[in-house]
């Protein structure tokens, strides 16, 4: 295995170009790269799934797809947005911005680094191809149509034959993002530059850190989850299987004790950027860091004990149900905090809005609007009310997509003039922003409404009385699938070096190693480490 | 210091990290076995003992009265009849009763089935005794054969006070083809042994 400074002695002299520049490479920054323009295109390709979900649904009845197709179309939406969008963002961002924000000339693992990215784009062909496998005669449903979720029995029992493929491909995201972790954790340990203690770190590296552990902890336990359905399909195991004296209901317990966390995984990296973002606009020092830290790591350690909250209806013991209620309550504790930290940083600063910091307050209020209704999901009586309706999709979409989403469109623009050299195009990022803010919540906003009044999730039709929201509800999901064409526009001009020069601290509030190198980022950088104070 | 070099310390955390990813794999399936633990001490899943009770109730509670309700439900594959002689009976707790399940097979080919128990609720499940059970054993049904299907059970007089009403849940599987693929299996294995 080679290490950072020995990846770097073979970089000096010769650098490839072309494609083997990509797919030899073992530069952080280059990684990075790869693993964000991979994760936006999963954003479009899972967008353009969700688009045929919305058209669908755009008049009740039967339009446009059969129900055995909208199933497919759900299942991988919520798989490629979560494993191949999400995920691999903020691996992307992890890679291009912990290296220069402790000071690192690398990754400590640079050839693992290759192997973890270049294991996903196979990992989603084969799980893309599924859709079109009955057009090769593999019989129907085509593509897994179970729900990202892949309930026992309903993936094991009934699941079409294209469920094996499902399984390598989640086995291979699951190698890469354990890859991906081990990565973080090793470069945070081991390579931080001389005086920058665990304390002194900026948050993004505190949330990755506290991620990557969690990444370790419980992909495995997935790997578990699909490893046991694949025995239970073809080798005569009976886990989930009740016929042989398995149990469906543990299908969920496993996959949940995975599923909780990953909810984490996917937003606490998000947390950090926002926390490197407001500061920077507000011209103050974020406000209370070591209780973000403690509060993240709190989050992290209760996310492994509320998976529960999922499976209400399942039944469980009065006592277990109690348990799980105030646990998954508590959570709302320290991101309380987190909130307050934030507020409390924009407090009597000298704010400017430009593009990250809009995208950041953006963040902040939507993010807290599905927190909150988080917080009515958790109480036990209500879910059984609102548990598989629309609500619960208004609420992950939420904070997922006005969450995560939007906290990586904050630190695209925050960190694109570090990244290519060039300011992004403020017009085009003025049209994004505001265009997905207002469709955002024309597509999520009324599920909330057409939730509570019983629209179950999941299915290709819906009564009569929810067809004018799920009209509107549509528009705005097409609206904001084209508005994500305005930040492919910005990526584009900035990649190809179009716009206004950047400084090498491009805001005038920003602080962080990540400024002191110039801009665009030398191929190489801090190969000396940089003294922090 | 040389002993201890970056490349060193990054292989030892890397080692570190691997073994804790493996573990967390093999919880995965430790898993199973504790959920099964978990199951029989709060009846989460409803399963009640899946071997025939030894022991007869200590005494019969005449004063109280327990109904006890039966569903059937057929599982993937089975499109016989399976139910139970009666809906429901009061029992007294300790009362020993015996109630019959019918099963058909309407097809021209012997099938193998398994039934599984369900109680709801669930904390009922380790209070329901079975003495005798066609859900213990594996049920043959020749071709176009009715069977009828003894289950004898009593309550256990500890039964908590607040549960006045019970549910017993079978659901019958055809596990023909299963059984196929085991003997095989075991076939394989006699004649590696060999």
């Amino acid at each position: 295995m080679s290490t950072a400074a020995a990846a770097h002695d073979d970089h000096h002299h010769h650098a490839p170009t072309g494609l083997k520049r990509w797919l030899f490479s073992t530069n952080h920054k280059d990684i990075g790269t790869l693993y964000l323009w991979f994760s936006f295109i999963m954003f479009l390709v899972g967008g353009l799934l969700a688009m045929v979900i919305r058209t669908e649904l755009l008049e009740p009845g039967m339009q446009f797809v059969d129900p055995e197709f909208f199933n497919q179309m759900t299942t991988v939406h919520g798989l490629a947005m979560v494993f191949g969008a999400v995920m691999p963002g903020f691996v992307g961002f992890a890679n291009w911005m912990i290296p220069l924000m402790i000071g690192a000339p690398d990754m400590a693992l640079p050839r693992m680094n290759n192997w973890s990215f270049w294991i996903l784009p196979f990992a989603f062909l084969i799980l893309l191809s599924s859709v079109f496998m009955s057009a090769f005669g593999a019989g129907h449903p085509s593509a897994p149509n179970f729900g990202w979720t892949f309930y026992a029995p309903l993936s094991t029992e009934y699941g079409p034959a294209s469920t094996d493929l499902f399984i390598l491909s989640v086995h291979m995201m699951g190698i890469s993002s354990i890859m991906g972790a081990i990565n973080v954790i090793v470069t945070v340990f081991n390579l931080r530059a001389p005086g920058m203690t665990l304390m002194k770190m900026p948050l993004f590296v505190w949330t990755w850190l506290i991620t990557a552990f969690l990444l370790i902890a419980v992909m495995p336990v997935l790997a578990g989850a699909v490893t046991m359905m694949l025995t239970d399909r073809h080798f005569g195991t009976s886990f989930f299987s009740a016929a042989g004296g398995g149990d469906p209901v543990l299908f969920q317990h496993v996959f949940w004790f995975f599923g909780h966390p990953e909810v984490y995984i996917m937003i606490l990296p998000a947390f950090g950027i926002v926390s490197s973002i407001i500061p920077t606009f507000a011209r103050k020092q974020l406000f209370g860091y070591a209780s973000m830290v403690y509060a993240t790591a709190s989050i992290a350690l209760l996310s492994f004990v509320v998976w529960a909250h999922h499976m209400f209806t399942v039944g469980m013991p009065l006592a277990g149900t109690l348990f799980f209620m105030y646990m998954t309550m508590l959570i709302s504790v320290p991101t309380g905090v987190k909130v307050f930290n934030w507020v409390a940083t924009m407090w009597r600063g000298s704010m400017t809005f430009e593009l990250p910091m809009k995208w950041a307050i953006a963040f902040v209020i939507l993010f807290t609007c599905g927190g909150l209704s988080g917080l009515m999901l958790a109480i036990t009586p209500v879910d059984f009310q609102y548990h598989d309706t629309y609500f619960v999709v208004a609420h992950f979409h939420y904070v997922l997509v006005t969450g995560a989403v939007f906290s990586m469109f904050a630190a695209a623009y925050y960190w694109l003039p570090k990244w290519s050299g060039v300011m992004p195009n403020k017009l085009l990022g003025e049209l994004h922003f505001w265009s997905s803010l207002l469709s955002v919540n024309l597509l999520f906003f009324p599920m909330h409404f057409v939730g509570l009044a019983g629209m179950p999730r999941r299915y290709a039709d819906y009564a009569l009385q929810f067809a004018d929201y799920n009209f509107w509800i549509s528009i705005g999901g097409f609206w904001f699938g084209l508005s994500q064409l305005f930040f492919l526009a910005v990526c584009l001009l900035c990649a190809m070096k179009k716009g206004e020069k950047a400084a090498a601290r491009p805001w005038d509030g920003a602080e962080g190693l990540e400024w002191e190198v110039p801009s665009p980022a030398p191929f190489h950088t801090f190969e000396t480490p940089p003294v922090v104070k | 210091m040389s002993h201890d070099s970056l490349e060193h310390r990054n292989k030892r955390t890397l080692r570190k990290l691997l073994i804790w990813a493996l573990a967390m794999f093999g919880f995965a399936f430790a898993m199973v076995p504790f959920y099964d633990v978990i199951c029989d001490i709060t009846g989460l899943n409803g399963k009640t003992s899946s071997t025939a009770s030894t022991e007869g109730p200590a005494r019969t509670v005449e004063d109280r009265t327990v109904t006890v309700e039966f569903i059937t439900q057929r599982g993937q594959g089975v499109n016989g009849d399976f139910m139970s002689a009666t809906r429901r009976v009061k029992v007294h707790p300790g009362e020993i009763t015996l109630v019959n399940f019918y099963a058909s097979n309407p097809k021209t080919s012997e099938i193998v089935t398994q039934s599984i128990p369900s109680v709801t609720p669930g904390e009922a499940a380790r209070y329901l005794h079975k003495t005798q059970c066609f859900c213990f054993d594996q049920q043959t049904l020749g071709a176009g054969e009715r069977k009828e299907m003894p289950m004898i059970f009593y309550l256990d007089p500890e039964l908590p006070e607040h549960i006045t009403t019970l549910t017993l849940s079978y659901t019958i599987f055809d596990v023909t083809d299963r059984v196929a693929a085991n003997n095989d299996t075991v076939m394989n294995n006699n004649t590696v042994a060999k």
